[in-house]
């Protein structure tokens, strides 16, 4: 079979699936690193170009996190393997679900945190062109609100993040199943089929 | 007396496009100190997608020197000091005193020394000078304005627009443009 295999099977992921995945996952800890980073740093100057690369790449992953939500509704969901246990097959779809949950929650928040700043500072990913602000009334208790709401879904993210790679690493050290690997290639792993 | 009262009334009244008929530069000749009482030193800098940023510099003081046979031998000199800049918003405040924009703690004053002054109506001149900030000087041009001249006081309208990035404060371009637009009104008292 040639590995050049873009879409699902039922018991693959295909190239596009994983180069989602790979991708949001180093946005959507990238960003939390760059956001820690942004309003931690002595200079001023310094600060108001992260915090403008923050944003850019904020809006690039919620673009991307709706072409994956898309590109999983519209293809085949590989099925865990026989050997994963019931506790984890109730508890994984949760956690992917709660991870989506904090995908989308997370930049949108963080749009709404900019429509309401009172530093109206304007969008502009990549100064390639004005994103608009969403329709939020701009005050000092919504910026103080949204920023709370931000900071708190970021962290909740991450908790989430940290629990989905310890379960993946399990599955690729302990387990030595399929899951971790078919995260990696739509051909590797241990099943020599289809 | 009566007549005279009157007469005066409607001149100070009029609107300023037909009162500069009335006051000259070459009636103006003097020396004149630039106090913030009635004077102000505003900007604006515009925004990708509408609007802009506006403020104010509190703290400014200068000279003017008017010369009467001669306009084109005047001089202007102002320094502002960058530390009481406004907008309203005091985190914008903040970061523009700080060492993003006018770094106010080392760079604490700005300062326009007049190069050279070329009348080009009644009421109006084309003032070219050097403009030092931040350590940096440059040739800057801005347009003056006689709007009012009376018992010793002079008041100019005074525009120009500066380039931000000749003085290391292009920070946040493009998303907020390079060009910064002066207005300004200037009032002189004699002495």
């Amino acid at each position: 079979m040639p590995s050049f295999r873009l879409r699902n099977t039922t018991t693959r992921y295909g190239w596009i699936a994983i180069l989602l995945h790979w991708l949001i996952a180093v946005l959507f800890i990238g960003q939390f690193a760059l956001g820690l980073a942004m309003v931690r740093i002595a200079s001023q100057r310094t600060a108001f170009e992260l915090i403008q690369w923050h944003k850019s790449f904020g809006f690039l992953l919620l673009g991307l996190v709706l072409v994956r939500i898309g590109w999983r509704l519209g293809n085949a969901r590989p099925t865990l393997p026989e050997t994963v246990a019931s506790f984890e097959r109730r508890a994984a779809p949760l956690v992917h679900a709660l991870l989506y949950a904090a995908q989308l929650g997370v930049p949108l928040s963080g749009w709404a945190l900019v429509s309401v700043s009172m530093l109206e500072v304007p969008s502009v990913p990549f100064d390639l062109f004005v994103m608009p602000n969403l329709p939020l009334v701009v005050s000092d208790d919504a910026e103080t609100f949204w920023s709370g709401a931000h900071q708190w879904l970021a962290w909740a993210g991450m908790a989430l993040a940290a629990l989905h790679i310890l379960a993946a690493l399990r599955h690729r050290f302990l387990l030595r199943d399929s899951v971790f690997q078919r995260m990696i290639a739509p051909s590797s792993g241990d099943e020599p089929r289809e | 007396m009566f007549v005279r009262t009157l007469a005066l009334l409607v001149a100070l009244s009029l609107p300023v496009s037909t009162a500069s008929a009335d006051v000259s530069l070459g009636d103006a000749a003097g020396r004149y100190s630039i106090g913030a009482g009635g004077s102000s030193i505003r900007f604006s800098i515009a925004k990708l997608g509408g609007g802009g940023l506006n403020g104010a510099f509190g703290r400014f003081s200068g000279t003017i020197r008017i010369d009467g046979a001669d306009v084109g031998r005047s001089s202007v000199e102002i320094t502002i000091f960058p530390d009481s800049v406004g907008t309203g918003q005091g985190r914008i405040d903040a970061f523009l005193r700080s060492d993003a924009v006018f770094d106010s703690a080392n760079a604490p004053q700005i300062v326009f020394r007049s190069t050279s002054v070329k009348r080009t109506g009644e009421t109006t001149a084309v003032i070219a000078g050097r403009l030092t900030a931040r350590g940096r000087s440059s040739p800057e041009v801005f347009t003056a304005k006689l709007d009012s001249l009376k018992r010793g006081t002079v008041a100019f309208h005074v525009t120009g627009k500066v380039l931000r990035s000749s003085y290391g404060m292009d920070v946040g371009t493009p998303i907020y443009s390079n060009v910064v637009d002066f207005d300004m009104t200037l009032v002189g008292r004699r002495g």
